[in-house]
């Protein structure tokens, strides 16, 4: 893996501590419906420092997402390993939350019930649920809607009350897989700086995947760079820009510049590759 | 705390093209168009009052049986029947279909034969029930749970499977496993399913019941009282047993209705009709 924009790198990188995420060597596939196999990730390997915000972008079937299921502990790759704080990573747990590209919120329950769920599943004793649920969905700006059903908020609410939910529980490392895609600007624009703000405060390790290169640009210490069927690591971009971030900033249009080609020259040779696989075949 | 409202409350579509009929509208002239022709053919002579007594002599003839206590009698032993009946093709059904649901091997073997159970009409059994039971009580609610439990048992499985494996996955990285899953991700996205499962269940345990209270005499139920006027030549005492069938049908599907209603629109599930 290449480092790119060297040109941003004033300050050298920090001595590496403990990573707070660590895979190594990580292949994984999956069963098609014609009986064979298809490879999803092939040999990744990375770390994420404690506290350090990463962007995995990448065109549609780059593999990011399963990235994400893996640490999550959704997923159990083929081969390689995956730890947390130096132990294996062997099923989910709340010490990871998950924001889906869906809110996924349970619809039977209201927004502050979806909320204080996930503290009792932690084992927040019942007197404390509600407080520290209020406290979430007003970082949110859901203290109004605690009451709502799910289904009676608008997309965007969605998926701030699902940020609330996933945040509620002090997870020590937040994993998001395209949780904006679904949104429309403006929606995606203020859970952007709300997520700029709670990462901020709460010193939580994020991995952020998305497939918008200013959205990545725009939130990432790091972004890494994968590439399609299999993925594979292509670059890796460190983004020194200070915080908070607008998306106009002049550093930040530098980058979405650089990922943004090395993105349109990877999706070309793919594609390349593939309409020269179809004359072969 | 009262939540104010969301900018995407839902509102009611108007209908298109204008004029739509209230539901009570609907069901009133559709009632007023039967008796209008019932009517029609028995005041015109066209059919005999001894085949087709006037709706007035069965209304007459109606309110005699539920003043004089026989047609009160009949509905609360067939009640009784099916409420038993039900409940235990419920306990049953439920079970089942959880089995089918949780392991595969238990859905390839029983759910194939509660899959085949489904294509016989529950009446068939009868002649099996009164061979094991006599011309008993006990045939009859046999009968009835042996033709509920089969839809109830395939739509629990179904609305299991059907859960959205990312609320339950959503459920797994909140830190819920195996029996808390179960409990507090799965059963409820699994409700608004499995009372569909009950609202048909239920229609079967009820035609069940009346096959099998028509066939099986020596009771007291409705279907024992529809053979008895049936072999009296009684029409009036037949048409007044039918329309209070049909009106106890009514109401027990308005009651599963409601519950449906209300598990659709708390998940927002609610289609307008």
């Amino acid at each position: 893996m290449r480092r790119g924009t060297a040109r941003l790198d004033v300050v050298p990188d920090p001595e590496p501590a403990d990573p707070k995420l660590s895979l190594r060597g990580v292949r994984k596939s999956f069963p098609t419906q014609r009986g064979g196999r298809v490879m999803a990730l092939e040999d990744i390997t990375f770390d994420v420092a404690p506290g350090e915000f990463v962007c995995l972008l990448g065109p549609s079937g780059s593999g990011k997402s399963t990235v994400l299921n893996v640490l999550a502990g959704l997923d159990v790759p083929d081969s390689g390993s995956v730890v947390m704080n130096g132990n294996a990573i062997t099923g989910p747990g709340p010490d990871r939350a998950v924001l889906f590209q869906e809110p996924a919120l349970f619809p039977w329950m209201t927004v502050l019930g979806n909320v204080e769920f996930a503290l009792r599943m932690v084992g927040v004793p019942p007197g404390e649920r509600r407080d520290r649920a209020m406290h979430w969905l007003s970082k949110v700006h859901l203290a109004r809607f605690t009451d709502a059903q799910p289904h009676e908020l608008s997309g965007g609410m969605r998926q701030r009350a699902a940020l609330a939910r996933a945040l509620a529980c002090s997870p020590e490392v937040l994993l998001a897989d395209e949780p904006f895609g679904s949104l429309d600007a403006q929606a995606r624009e203020a859970l952007q700086g709300e997520v700029q703000q709670v990462w901020g405060e709460t010193g939580t390790t994020f991995v952020f995947v998305t497939h918008n290169v200013r959205e990545a640009a725009l939130l990432a210490d790091r972004v890494l760079l994968m590439s399609a069927s299999p993925g594979v690591l292509l670059e890796e971009y460190r983004i020194r820009a200070p915080r908070p971030r607008q998306l106009g900033d002049a550093l930040l249009s530098r980058v979405v510049v650089d990922i943004h080609d090395r993105l349109a020259e990877e999706v070309s040779k793919v594609a390349a590759r593939e309409t020269g696989d179809r004359t072969d075949g | 705390m009262r939540h104010a409202r969301p900018e995407t409350e839902p509102t009611a579509e108007p209908a298109a093209g204008g004029f739509t009929l209230s539901r009570t509208a609907g069901i009133l002239i559709a009632a007023a168009g039967v008796l209008l022709v019932w009517w029609l053919l028995t005041a015109t002579g066209w059919v005999s009052p001894h085949d087709l007594p006037s709706p007035a002599t069965v209304w007459s003839t109606l309110w005699h049986g539920i003043t004089d206590g026989t047609i009160p009698t009949a509905v609360s032993r067939t009640l009784i029947r099916l409420v038993f009946g039900m409940a235990v093709a419920a306990v049953f059904g439920t079970l089942i279909g959880v089995g089918m649901a949780a392991s595969r091997n238990f859905q390839r073997t029983v759910g194939a034969l509660v899959a085949g159970l489904q294509a016989l009409p529950p009446i068939a059994w009868l002649p099996l029930a009164a061979l094991w039971f006599g011309f008993s009580e006990r045939a009859v609610v046999f009968v009835v749970i042996v033709g509920a439990f089969p839809s109830i048992a395939m739509a629990t499985a179904a609305s299991i499977r059907q859960v959205s494996p990312l609320l339950v996955r959503a459920g797994r990285t909140l830190g819920a496993e195996g029996w808390e899953l179960y409990r507090h991700v799965v059963v409820p996205a699994a409700v608004p399913g499995y009372v569909e499962g009950l609202r048909q269940g239920w229609v079967f345990a009820w035609r069940s019941l009346l096959a099998a209270e028509l066939i099986i005499q020596g009771g007291k139920g409705l279907g024992h009282s529809l053979t008895s006027a049936g072999a009296s030549l009684d029409a009036a005492t037949i048409l007044s047993l039918m329309i209070v069938i049909v009106v106890i049908g009514i109401l027990i599907d308005a009651g599963f209705a409601a519950l449906d209603r209300k598990v659709r629109s708390r998940r927002g599930l609610l289609v307008a009709p």
